[in-house]
């Protein structure tokens, strides 16, 4: 994934500063609540609801388990309609064909529709790299790439950010990027809207190439699909001459019928709406009306290798809809950035080991990002059962084990740091093996009882910072029952 | 009906006088409860370590020890989602990885048995007036595991509305996590306890005297984050309340 994440340090480490920041904790509760409440609302609407939620899951798994058929049916069905298709099994073999194809054009600028699958291959800094400007056009996206900013949401990547920091943002650094903020901008949201539709309109207008990601592509007539907002992501697939598509391979769907389960779930399961304002599809080009040149770039990058393990590979199934992070504890109080992804919140925590593999700090900490609170999974319009697949990674992490990755089969040691941790649990095995020895050690904690502090040293500090020791009782359980056998005498 | 009690390991340590209230309130209600000595601990904490081969002899042990009995009442709703949610997937893994059905079969008999307290309580003996007494403002928090994994629903809540004297106060925010998960409290210590805080706060709001939920587990977090934010309010597990009666009120 994107270079801007390496080195990134464990996520305990990174949430330890948000959860002080008052500030932000408080923008990231009043924003998940709220989105929280109205997605309920929407959901309760539907009486088929989980119908729905199944036929989902069952058209994902269906079509992960053809995905080879379905893919190069696409391909044909593409490129019978007038497109390019280019397969990419990582991150730079797609910047590479994207970097080229924008050079063929002649072009040194393009306009972007918000697409998580561009951010997970850093496009943006490897375009700048090569002298091609690439300007976001969503609102939120713009925000963060204006302020230098990454981004912590799925769906609403500036979550982070309150309407004073943006209009400062605003002010300071449109005109670098091309028209500048009105004088005496604002910060009431009508006029922050209109400072980013005045400053995008002109790039609309100019622009030659548009990239894009792609919610659904359908394999039987080649068609893709963008869901969005705001409009803009319509002018981008819309206005350019040359519109360069690229899509991870897992948000491929056999037909169009498909795509009558999916257009209701998701945007009321990411925004709250019964439907989105703009759903913009298109099926390679048409003479006279839009790009004149299509290219669809097929990411791989760790798919496969997802895909290959039975138990994480449900991951794939997502639509990146981001109810998940919208009702998760651990998310509301760490913030999107502590989890070192474009990724954030439960699906990342399962998403992002999967595809980077859970050798650095930060991607080995992830699958403990989690309460197992199973909250998510509540939610998620295809049920994927992020907990199942959280305890999955933590076992890959702790005792390693057959994975794959670059398509070749490997076996993971087990990761550091995790050695005494091991040996705890392998002695509290033993002694619950063994109810004699459990026995004993009870006995031994409540006759010390007394001398027993109220905060531990060392790691023990993780618990007795924050909160009492419970107090040992006189006896356990066992013994009482074994002196009166539950009876009355005993008390 | 031979009825055995899974207390749990952190019960036994811990909170025997939970194990006490179990057992005073099933023999109230003419339930004869068993104690097999030979238990110790279902593998949770093992399990949702990533220490899934660890919980394997764990599992098998609570299988053996409690296949004789007809129903196992366990007074938490983590360990009982154990058995009943993820001793299925243990068998079904050790397939995966071409072990045989060995695991799968030895489990299956205690999985279906295993109740949670409440369930027993409402399901199986048919009651939601245990006959208890308990005259104290309570509120109750739902523990994800009883609420999401084995779906308790409403019992929890109409066992409670039942017990004469006592005032049931509504939660605010009640199916959030209370942070605790397991292991999760010490790896992430700063998120769990932030998430406890803004629980006991919630809590505090409510003015109830008792934070009342039906895992020990979680309750110790509270109870612990409660005492060290000075807040005058009791955690207390829901088969203590239950087991209150005038005549034997809770010690
Ligand atoms: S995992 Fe499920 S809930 Fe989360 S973003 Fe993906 S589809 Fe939505």
């Amino acid at each position: 994934m994107s270079g801007m994440f390496v080195g990134m340090p464990a996520f305990p480490k990174a949430a330890h500063e948000v959860v002080g920041n008052q500030t932000l904790r408080g923008n990231l509760r009043h924003a998940t609540h709220t989105i929280r409440a109205k997605r309920a609302k929407a959901v309760d609407e539907l009486s088929d609801w989980a119908e729905l939620r199944e036929a989902g899951r069952r058209i994902k798994d269906h079509t992960l388990r053809h995905l080879d058929r379905c893919l190069e049916q696409l391909e044909e069905s593409v490129t019978a309609a007038g497109g390019t298709v280019h397969w990419a099994a990582d991150a730079d073999e797609a910047n590479r064909i994207v970097v080229e194809l924008v050079r063929d054009t002649g072009e040194s600028e393009v306009v972007k529709v918000k697409s998580m699958a561009t951010q997970e291959i850093g496009l943006n800094e490897a375009l700048e790299a090569e002298g091609i400007r690439a300007y976001e056009t969503d609102l939120a996206e713009l925000i963060v790439q204006l302020g230098k900013d990454r981004p912590s949401h799925i769906l609403v990547p500036a979550i982070h950010r309150n309407r004073g920091e943006i209009r400062d943002i605003f002010r300071s650094e449109m005109g670098r990027w091309g028209r500048p903020a009105p004088q005496g901008l604002s910060d009431s949201p009508a006029e922050l809207a209109e400072a980013s539709r005045l400053h995008l309109r002109e790039k609309f207008l100019r622009a030659k190439v548009g990239i894009s990601g792609a919610n659904f592509m359908v394999a039987e007539s080649g068609t893709l699909v963008v869901v969005e907002s705001e409009g803009n992501g319509r002018m981008c697939l819309t206005l350019p001459e040359t519109l360069i598509s690229v899509v991870g391979i897992e948000k491929i769907v056999p037909t169009w019928r498909d795509l009558e389960v999916f257009l209701q779930t998701l945007p009321r399961s990411s925004t709250a709406e019964r439907m989105n304002p703009y759903t913009s599809t298109w099926t390679g080009i048409t003479d006279g009306d839009g790009p004149s040149v299509f290219h669809l770039v097929l990411l791989d990058n760790g798919r496969t290798d997802a895909l290959a393990d039975q138990v994480g590979r449900q991951a794939l199934r997502c639509i990146r809809c981001s109810a998940c992070l919208n009702v998760c504890p651990v998310y509301e109080r760490a913030g999107g950035h502590a989890y070192g992804s474009v990724y954030p919140g439960p699906i990342g925590a399962i998403l992002t080991p999967q595809l980077r593999g859970t050798q650095s700090e930060i991607d080995a900490s992830l699958p403990y990002a989690s309460s197992l609170c199973g909250a998510c999974y509540e939610v998620c319009p295809v049920a994927i059962d992020i907990p199942e697949v959280l305890v999955h990674l933590r076992e890959r992490v702790v005792q390693g084990g057959p994975v794959t990755r670059a398509g070749n089969k490997v076996v993971l040691k087990p990761a550091k740091g995790h050695a005494a941790e091991r040996a705890a649990m392998r002695a509290a095995q033993w002694a619950f093996g063994h109810p004699g020895v459990l026995r004993t050690g009870q006995r031994l904690a409540s006759r010390s009882r007394r001398f027993h502090p109220r905060t531990l040293p060392g790691p023990g500090r993780a618990w007795s910072a924050s909160r009492d020791l419970p107090t040992v009782p006189a006896e356990p359980f066992r013994d009482w029952w074994q002196r009166g056998h539950g009876g009355e005498e005993a008390k | 009906m031979r009825v055995a009690l899974f207390l749990t390991c952190v019960n036994d340590t811990l909170y025997p006088d939970t194990g006490r209230a179990v057992v005073r309130l099933l023999t109230r209600l003419g339930v004869e409860v068993d104690f097999p000595p030979g238990q110790t601990c279902c593998g949770q904490a093992h399990y949702n370590t990533g220490y899934r081969h660890e919980a394997e002899p764990l599992a098998l042990r609570y299988a053996d020890v409690f296949r004789e009995y007809d129903a196992i009442v366990t007074p938490s709703g983590s360990c009982g989602a154990m058995v009943r949610e993820l001793y299925p997937r243990l068998g079904a893994r050790a397939r995966a990885e071409g072990r045989g059905d060995t695991l799968a079969t030895r489990l299956a008999p205690v999985i279906p048995k295993t109740y949670e307290l409440t369930e027993f309580l409402v399901d199986v003996l048919g009651a939601t007036d245990v006959g208890a007494y308990y005259p104290h403002r309570v509120t109750y928090h739902p523990t994800c595991h009883g609420l999401r994994s084995l779906g308790l629903g409403d019992r929890p809540r109409r066992l409670l509305e039942a017990v004469r004297g006592l005032e049931l106060v509504e939660l605010p925010g009640a199916d959030e996590c209370c942070g605790f998960g397991g292991t999760f409290a010490v790896k992430n210590p700063d998120v769990s306890a932030a998430m406890g805080v803004d629980k006991v706060r919630n809590a505090e709001s409510t003015g109830a005297e008792v934070l009342c939920a039906a895992d020990n587990a979680c309750l110790m977090h509270l109870g612990g984050t409660m005492a060290r934010l000075r807040v005058g309010m009791r955690p207390v597990h829901i088969a203590e309340i239950l087991a209150s009666t005038e005549q034997e009120p809770p010690r």
